[in-house]
């Protein structure tokens, strides 16, 4: 009793001798009183130029609407690359350098997850639009979007100069990243650590003709692996991507690499610089089907410990990763004062001591913060696991495959491969049916009827 | 016989495809709905409190733009339109003159103009402030607190993320909704007061 008195009693001298000066101090005073002009003076008005008018904002979106109308009429109707080559450079210049690259989809994605978790947060309408729109377009048409539309897409796209197929075991290792960074900016929009894929957006300093040293040197060597690994960040990288990939595959029509029906001419096989081309398959030795047959039985398995491992692995990473929020990485520093480990204080520490706050309320926010990173650590490590078990899933599972055609996943629906096939020359009216049914072998299809 | 038998696996993988695409349309079409009903018309911009600001310079360099969009504004209902301005002067100054010496801001923003005895007008040239807010910590820390830092909408971009509001180490900034795009002090607070 006494000692809680004496306790008391100390937080109040405590709180009397350094808490109460510094919150005087945040409330500054008026110390010269207003003056008394004798003179006709007058003062002048604070000017408050108003932000960008909101009927600017409906531009925004009309001008994405008929960018995705126009980006699917041009490859499903017209089926001319260069008329999308023309529409994502005019996306590129709209987008990109009139805009400066905000709002733009794939950063749409954590605002959609802010406002989940943080219902107080009003989301703006065209952040929603510019969300959802391209997934409906892509649902319907498959990734035009990406093809002319997405601002990012288009700077890669512009420097394509020498592109070389990625190998295939690189190709499918590189293509988990993508779900990895999604499954990150979710987990920290969600938590209001902040908004990462803004962050380390590496092409808004060419938008905006400056950013930070590191930034340019991202942007300028995604670039110019980009002349030589066609669109590294959309493939790699891009969280967006993930969504629109899933969709396309779904997608009610889908772009083909012929108009008519592929002969299996192979003159458009190395015409995809993404590498979106499946071919038909080769004949598997019955041994190698088998095999594949008892990895995937085993694959099944292990799927539910392989969940939980990566699940685990992911809430372990709660401390690293929740350092991200500015209110965990405060706590510590000021835990670290407390304990007299650290001498000096940082800005962040003497603007929070100078704020009056308590720090008990912000060990109490630390820790719900924490919480919440090992709750989403659980379920982002859960899906990267199960990602990883469904893409070896899926190279396992062989679906037959007759003809050339594109993988709706991976395809941008960018039309670089139209001109490659006979049956588009027919089409244009370049070459003859029969000339273009020599080229390759319709009538064979010896696969094809196999049981 | 074996056409047949061929036809019906393709069917049923059609009837799948066809029953995911409209669930997903649906799921879709769902998160849209709710997204909107969260949603308002208006956009939501950057803004620093100045009340929390602790002038710390970080404004000036971690702007995306080349010149910071944040500028110090000066509420004249505030000031004290003193002689010995703490917020133009360097500490300790030997005269109170507009020699370059004397002056606190390092790129000469601020105009100081004699009004009547004794007092003077202190103008912010927002062509010339780098939002750096040295005279802003300057008023705060002796003077009435009338000059402080805000972001400027006329050159602020609105990025998703603002790279200033991630380093700032007060967490001062916040997104506002755009009819109320400044956190002002002084009689001029009352300008976007909330509703």
């Amino acid at each position: 009793m006494i000692q809680s008195r004496i306790h008391r009693g100390k937080i109040f001298i405590f709180a009397f001798l350094f808490v109460f000066p510094l919150f005087c101090m945040s409330q500054v005073p008026e110390r010269f009183p207003k003056p008394d002009f004798q003179t006709d003076y007058t003062r002048p008005d604070l000017l408050t130029p108003t932000p960008r008018a909101t009927a600017l904002e409906y531009i925004d979106i009309f001008v994405l609407v008929a960018a995705l109308s126009l980006a699917s009429y041009f490859a499903h109707k017209q089926r001319s690359r260069r008329n999308i080559f023309l529409l994502m450079v005019f996306s590129l210049a709209y987008f990109g350098f009139f805009r400066k690259g905000c709002v733009c989809s794939i950063g749409a994605i954590q605002n959609v997850s802010y406002v989940v978790f943080n219902p107080a947060y009003a989301i703006p309408l065209t952040v929603i639009v510019f969300f959802i729109l391209p997934l409906v377009f892509t649902l319907f048409y498959g990734r035009t979007f990406c093809a002319a539309v997405c601002p990012l897409g288009a700077i890669q796209d512009a420097v394509v100069l020498k592109p070389t197929q990625v190998p295939s075991r690189l190709e499918n290792v590189l293509g988990v990243l993508p779900y990895i960074y999604l499954g990150l900016a979710v987990l920290f929009a969600a938590t209001g650590a902040g908004f990462i894929i803004c962050q380390y957006d590496p092409f808004i300093g060419f938008f905006r003709f400056g950013a930070d040293f590191n930034m340019v040197i991202l942007g300028m060597s995604m670039l110019l692996l980009g002349t030589v690994v066609a669109r590294p960040y959309c493939r790699y990288l891009c969280p967006y991507g993930v969504l629109l990939n899933w969709l396309s595959r779904l997608s009610k029509k889908h772009v083909r690499i012929t108009p008519d029906e592929c002969n299996n001419c192979r003159l458009c096989e190395e015409s995809c610089p993404f590498g979106a081309i499946k071919k038909p398959d080769e004949d598997v030795p019955l041994e190698t089907k088998q095999v594949d047959v008892k990895r995937l039985a085993v694959l099944f398995i292990v799927l539910p410990v392989v969940l939980l491992g990566s699940g685990w692995v992911g809430s372990r990473l709660y401390a690293p990763l929740s350092r991200g929020h500015a209110t965990v990485s405060l706590a510590e520093e000021i835990l670290l004062e407390n304990s007299g480990k650290r001498t000096e204080m940082t800005n962040a520490t003497k603007a929070f001591r100078a704020s009056g706050k308590p720090t008990e309320e912000l060990f109490a926010e630390a820790n719900s913060i924490q919480h919440n990173f090992k709750v989403g650590g659980w379920i982002v490590g859960g899906f990267i696991g199960l990602v990883l078990c469904l893409k070896l899933i899926g190279l396992f599972m062989r679906k037959r495959q007759i003809e050339y055609d594109v993988d709706k996943g991976k395809c941008l629906s960018c039309g670089r491969c139209f001109a490659y096939c006979p049956y588009e020359q027919v089409r244009l009216g370049i070459i003859t049916p029969e000339e273009a049914d020599k080229m390759g072998s319709r009538e064979v299809k010896p696969k094809q009827f196999r049981a | 016989m074996s056409g047949k038998t061929l036809k019906i696996p393709i069917k049923r993988r059609d009837f799948i495809r066809r029953s995911v695409h409209t669930v997903v349309g649906l799921t879709i079409g769902g998160i849209g709905g709710i997204l909107f009903s969260k949603s308002s018309s208006e956009e939501m911009v950057w803004q620093l409190d100045p009340n929390i600001c602790i002038q710390c310079e970080k404004c000036s360099v971690n702007c995306v733009l080349p010149h910071s969009a944040v500028k110090c504004v000066h509420s004249y209902s505030m000031c004290g339109y003193c002689d010995l301005c703490s917020g133009y002067l360097q500490p300790g100054a030997r005269v109170r003159d507009t020699g370059a010496e004397s002056q606190l801001c390092p790129s000469g923003a601020i105009k100081r103009t004699f009004v009547e005895d004794p007092y003077f007008e202190y103008t912010i040239d927002e062509k010339l402030c780098i939002g750096c807010g040295k005279c802003a910590k300057g008023c705060n820390s002796f003077g009435n607190g009338s000059l402080y830092l805000q972001n400027r909408h006329d050159r602020c971009l609105n990025c998703n993320q603002c790279s200033i509001a991630r380093r700032c180490p007060s967490q001062a900034w916040k997104r506002v909704p755009a009819s109320q795009p400044y956190i002002l002090k002084g009689d001029e607070s009352n300008k976007f007061l909330k509703s």
